[in-house]
């Protein structure tokens, strides 16, 4: 459905021009959930903004092609992309209070993103897609509720509300950017939980973009991380959790405090912290912050496939997969080791 | 060892104000109701909760920022619950906090020097001894003391929660209260704060008082866990025993709402979510006050406030329906009840 080649986001700042994304490149199928991980300013939500319009601005550049059922994307013009936001692919943002207007009934809200897409519909019809909406997102008395305010939801209605708005013109694709990072984790449950469910019921296909390895855990399908503005590693969910090839992607998934396992002496932490996107440093992104760096990482390694036993699941490492294997493994778990391991 | 800091039947209420002409009260937030715990010299106390669940305003309460309604809080011995300005100011320099966010915590157009600095003139230290103490500091918390002369924003979030750290320990405190010291920061950066913070524990014996809205962070750094719910503690325990055995079904609904980072243990654990929400403070609902959501409530849930009783050495639960309990801990228990009652 989706497919973005070669991807780059470049602003000009004060600071000199910031490539935001460089070189990014992936695809999303019918019903299939797509994770894209990576810190702050790793450029995850540069890149999603990106495909739908959302980072032109003066100052701005966006080069590469994202292609939505082969149309272009990155060349589409503002006429084009307001026919396809919200109606071919929608969002839902982290933080819903400041998404939703606060002086307008909720109801309304979502009655206008339907008109906007749809016209001859009468008030009838409208109010009635609007409480099916949200009886279908679980918002519990629906048809009392549409005419409260913002103020009046939790903040987990809030983000119902939003993904109801979402899902009103019946998108084939939902970018949610950090939806549940604001909300309690009872409350971050539920909303993974339906998301996961619309997602199968509709076979619309989603780009979550997120932190939290956690939730990525809990739906996805396949995974790709960030780093520096670059995907350092991607694969399947399988992949990636079991047989990660990034000592990034090693360094997240030890440094997640864990609560169904042992604890650890120490958490395994990353030394340091994300170079600045103005000033990346040359060779592997990642080598001033890696134990395992090596000569050869002076020069930067390409995202290719480098295992034979699983196609699909590239990286960005120069390392050997075999020694992968070994260097990953920080008292049993996987994690990134202290200190330096040099390689000749 | 001996206590440090001892609160006991802790109640502060938030008057909610209204009305269009005349101030009126309409009613009262339940912030804290009722929370007894001591901590112990060197001990790390956790306390957990989901948002409006009071943890912060019990953790304000503990460093006087706010005076609770009723209850009392000793520190060392020595009643602080009502205390002034004056009684206090021995007392607060033993006392520090650390907040969620620095970026709001440290004064912008401070540089990071003078903000360390500023703490070590209030204890009396003067002249050559504030730079040289200050650099000792920064370097301390694993920042290069030539960075002194920087601005907060000069800093990543992590440096500046590191400096917010360096500004408490510039007190020579022996109790330092986190609020949520690592939730705003990147995953990889909260290992290295959660780290230093372990560290700076036995260089220095301090006690900690940290406060987190969910149970993976402070599994790490706790000694004991308090999970609160609605201004209520609805379990105390071990750190450990708690991800083992949890005993209040609140507690076990927090750690199953957690997805954790290994796609085929999250199908195998139990997922069970929680139904609803978090009622309202202002009328928290009769009895237990996580009957409604609650998936072995009872008819008594709703109507007796089930007791904090101990169901093991040291593990406390408020509870009708316990966890994780064999058959002679279920005998043992029901003593503890009609004790109580």
């Amino acid at each position: 459905m989706l497919e973005v080649e070669d991807l780059r986001v470049e602003f000009t700042t004060d600071e000199g021009v910031v490539r935001a994304v460089d070189g990014v490149s992936f695809s999303l199928a019918e019903g299939e959930v797509l994770a894209i991980v990576g810190e702050s300013g790793s450029g995850k939500s540069a890149t999603v903004m990106s495909v739908l319009g959302l980072t032109r601005a003066a100052g701005a550049r966006v080069q590469g092609s994202a292609r939505l059922f082969g149309r272009e994307l990155v060349t589409a013009s503002e006429h084009e992309l307001r026919g396809i936001r919200g109606a071919e692919i929608a969002m839902v943002f982290q933080d819903p209070m400041s998404a939703l207007n606060p002086v307008q009934r909720v109801g309304d809200q979502i009655a206008e993103q339907i008109r906007a897409h749809e016209r001859g519909l009468s008030r009838a019809q409208v109010d009635r897609r609007v409480v099916e909406l949200m009886e279908r997102v679980a918002i519990p008395r629906a048809r009392d509720r549409v005419r409260d305010y913002p103020h009046e939801f939790s903040g987990g209605m809030r983000q119902r509300v939003m993904i109801a708005m979402a899902l009103s013109c019946s998108p084939r694709i939902l970018i949610a950017d950090e939806p549940t990072t604001a909300l309690d984790v009872t409350i971050q449950a539920q909303i993974l939980e339906q998301l996961a469910r619309l997602g199968e019921e509709t076979r619309m296909g989603i780009l979550l973009v997120t932190h939290d390895l956690g939730v990525v855990a809990d739906i996805a399908d396949r995974v790709a991380v960030m780093y520096a503005g670059q995907i350092v590693e991607d694969g399947t969910l399988d992949e990636l959790f079991y047989d990660p090839q990034h000592p990034y992607t090693w360094g997240l998934l030890g440094s997640i405090p864990r609560v169904d396992r042992e604890r650890p002496e120490r958490l395994p932490a990353i030394p340091g912290a994300p170079p600045s996107l103005a000033r990346t440093p040359h060779g592997c992104r990642f080598r001033p912050r890696c134990p395992h760096r090596f000569e050869r990482c002076e020069a930067p390694p390409p995202l290719e496939l480098r295992l034979d036993d699983s196609p699909g699941h590239r990286d960005r490492c120069w390392l050997e997969p075999g020694d992968k294997r070994r260097l990953r493994l920080v008292g049993g778990q996987v994690g990134l080791a202290a200190g330096g391991t040099v390689i000749a | 060892m001996s206590a440090l800091l001892e609160v006991e039947h802790l109640v502060l209420h938030f008057p909610v104000r209204g009305g269009i002409l005349f101030d009126r009260k309409l009613g009262e937030v339940h912030a804290v109701d009722d929370v007894s715990f001591t901590l112990r010299e060197g001990e790390t106390l956790g306390i957990v909760g989901e948002s409006g669940c009071g943890k912060t305003t019990l953790a304000r309460c503990i460093v006087r920022l706010l005076r609770p309604t009723a209850g009392q809080i000793r520190f060392r011995g020595q009643d602080i619950t009502t205390a002034g300005r004056r009684a206090l100011r021995p007392v607060r320099s033993q006392l520090q906090m650390v907040f969620q966010d620095p970026q709001a915590s440290l004064n912008p157009r401070k540089r990071a020097g003078q903000i360390i600095g500023g703490a070590l003139r209030l204890r009396g230290i003067r002249g050559p001894a504030v730079t040289e103490r200050t650099r000792e500091l920064l370097r301390r918390v694993g920042l290069d003391p030539e960075h002194a002369n920087r601005f907060p924003h000069e800093f990543s979030g992590g440096q500046r929660q590191r400096i917010g750290v360096a500004r408490a320990l510039a007190m020579d405190p022996s109790l330092i209260v986190l609020d949520e010291p690592v939730s705003a920061l990147d995953v990889s950066i909260q290992a290295q704060v959660i780290n230093l913070l372990d560290d700076l524990q036995d260089a220095f014996g301090l006690s900690y008082i940290f406060v987190a809205h969910d149970l993976s962070v402070v599994r790490h750094v706790s000694d004991r866990i308090a999970v609160m719910y609605l201004g209520k503690v609805m379990e105390l325990s071990p750190a450990e025993e708690l991800y083992v055995k949890p005993v209040h079904p609140y507690t076990a609904a927090l750690l199953a709402s957690i997805p954790v980072p290994g796609p085929r243990e999250n199908r195998a654990r139990p997922r069970a979510v929680v139904a609803g929400e978090p009622p309202d403070p202002i009328a928290p609902p009769s009895g237990c006050r996580f009957h409604p959501r609650c998936p072995r409530a009872t008819a008594v849930c709703q109507k007796v406030e089930p007791p904090l009783v101990e169901h093991a050495p040291g593990h406390l639960a408020a509870c009708h329906h316990p966890l994780n309990l064999t058959l002679d801990d279920d005998r043992a228990v029901d003593g503890a009840y009609s004790r109580a009652r």
